[in-house]
């Protein structure tokens, strides 16, 4: 049980953290911001990698958690440069 | 090589890139960087996680699906569908957390706090995925309108479902403490029933919800993308799904909270009630509004030597995005000064019209928020309200038994001449009727707002 006391510690710094790191934001990137946080949201990737594969059904959940996590990952970091990129100063 | 510890390190400094990512990402010049630290970080993540794979064949070709499907997406898109695009990638982040808790409660842990955590992600997950699918549906314009009665079913079997999700947590609590013992084939059923019950939750939470408040709804499933990641991060015993995760739910949090301050309203009210129980206190205007034809307004704005144009989601409905850009340079070079005003909520999700003028080509410096522009908006000659409503609303400031009071608006009535681009005299999403529309200053000019300004920009060319 002591380890996930140690997780829950890391979870509320980093919830602090992140709340002070984006505390202030010009209205022109909320969405790039959104969908760039979004992107890294698909963290879960890395979480489907390490999944057990014992049975078949955890088998195939884990195909989709990956599959579906790609399209996260690789989509949102695709789509906000894109968007990034439309973003000019005279 | 000690691959855990490997790992570990990785995920250290993934999680650096991560931060220093999100904090680039928050500032205009140094943006499309941050997103590009924060692949790095994303990449090294996967790469010391790959490490260990048990069936590296398999695990490629997931991957190898979901990048084609991903980049397929991103980058066939068109620009002006990015809004929904950005809500459905969420939604699948959501969903890839709902299949993480899924599989592991297939490793038929018996301790009650694990399983609770299972719960919790799947519920999350869950809600993540079938509500951003409805915010997709809504943003892409398949599902339109909202009916009443359908909101009020919805919003009484969101209670339902709450109330299953408390009987399935203390079915577990009742387990552990060994007042009654369920089997396991039992706890396995309610957890089948719970997997829908999340999907139906999401479902239901943003049906009701209308389409000017989507905004505040995007970012909070936003947030709750992360939240899931992170929870399953705890599940999974994983640093880099928790840092992350959390920082994603904090940054949604944000972009939550400012949505829900730019409409004057606290989230308990923007998603569970909406405008329409409390709009009986607005009061019916009297008046005639003073309509004006293309040719008038041509010479009225060909002598304005300062034009502030409003957006809206009229704008993005239109897809007008592009002959304004086209008015904005006649003006222009008519030695005219031409900003934008833009409303935080303007639009159907944060940031919605100046994706839109960006694709457009307008200068990001151009685009200024209601702090910038109402302080100056005495010496503005000409106000042009493209589809936008409740955002110049003066009931915000001068109703005070307006359902929309005390909203932080772009105050067009106090400039020389405004001119409003609509479609017809219905009122905004608020179902506010607007005194704008009556002013002795203000002008309606009828008619689709892409139609009426290349109207414009014609007579301007002559």
């Amino acid at each position: 049980m002591e380890i996930f006391l140690l997780l829950f510690f890391i979870l509320v710094l980093a919830i602090f953290l992140g709340l002070e790191l984006i505390s202030k934001i010009p209205s022109t990137l909320h969405t790039p911001l959104m969908s760039g946080a979004n992107a890294i949201s698909g963290i879960t990737l890395v979480g489907a990698l390490t999944l057990d594969t014992g049975s078949d059904l955890q088998m195939i959940l884990a195909f989709f958690a990956i599959v579906f996590a790609s399209i996260n990952v690789f989509g949102g970091y695709l789509v906000t440069n894109r968007m990034l990129r439309m973003f000019k100063k005279k | 090589m000690d691959f855990n510890f490997l790992q570990e390190a990785g995920y250290i400094v993934a999680a650096i890139l991560f931060i220093f990512g999100l904090k680039m990402l928050s500032k205009e010049d140094t943006a499309a960087r941050g997103n590009l630290v924060s692949s790095i970080g994303m990449l090294i993540a996967v790469l010391v996680t790959l490490l260990k794979v048990i069936d590296p064949y398999l695990v490629l070709l997931a991957m190898i699906i979901g990048a084609g499907i991903g980049s397929l997406f991103a980058l066939k898109v068109k620009m002006t569908s990015i809004p929904e695009m950005v809500a459905l990638f969420n939604g699948f982040g959501g969903l890839s957390s709902f299949f993480l808790a899924w599989s592991e409660f297939n490793n038929q842990s018996t301790i009650s706090f694990i399983l609770i955590l299972t719960y919790m992600t799947v519920f999350i997950g869950g809600v993540t995925f079938s509500g951003s699918l409805i915010a997709f549906f809504k943003l892409s314009e398949v599902l339109k309108g909202s009916n009443n009665l359908f909101n009020n079913i919805s919003r009484w079997f969101l209670i339902f479902i709450c109330f299953f999700v408390l009987i399935a947590i203390s079915q577990i609590v009742l387990s552990s403490t060994g007042i009654f013992i369920f089997s396991f084939e039992l706890i396995e059923i309610t957890f089948i029933v719970f997997l829908i019950a999340s999907l139906l939750a999401g479902l239901a939470f943003v049906i009701p919800i209308g389409g000017g408040d989507m905004p505040v709804v995007i970012s909070l499933l936003n947030s709750l993308s992360g939240v899931a990641a992170a929870l399953a991060g705890v599940l999974l015993l994983n640093t880099a799904l928790i840092v992350a995760g959390c920082l994603v739910g904090a940054s949604g949090l944000v972009l939550t909270l400012i949505m829900a301050k730019s409409m004057n309203r606290d989230l308990y009210n923007i998603f569970f009630v909406g405008y329409a129980s409390d709009s009986n206190l607005s009061e019916e205007i009297t008046g005639e509004t003073k309509p004006i034809s293309p040719e008038d307004t041509y010479l009225i704005m060909e002598s304005a030597r300062s034009v502030l144009i409003v957006p809206g989601y009229g704008m993005a409905v239109a897809q007008a995005q592009h002959v304004v850009k086209e008015l904005g340079d006649l003006l222009e070079e008519n030695e005219c000064e031409v900003s934008y005003g833009i409303h935080p909520v303007a639009g159907r999700m944060p940031g919605h019209m100046n994706v839109l003028l960006a694709e457009a080509n307008v200068s990001y410096d151009n685009l200024l928020e209601p702090k910038d522009v109402n302080p100056k908006m005495k010496t503005i000659d000409v106000v042009i309200v493209i589809g936008a409503n409740d955002v110049v609303n003066p009931s915000a400031t001068e109703q005070p038994g307006s359902p929309i009071y005390g909203m932080p608006i772009i105050e067009a009535y106090q400039a020389k001449t405004v001119i409003v681009l609509k479609r017809s005299m219905s009122s905004g999403f608020a179902g506010v009727q607007n005194p704008l529309f009556f002013k002795e200053n203000t002008r309606m000019l009828f008619g689709d707002a892409k139609e009426s300004i290349a109207k414009l920009v014609s007579e301007f060319k002559e």
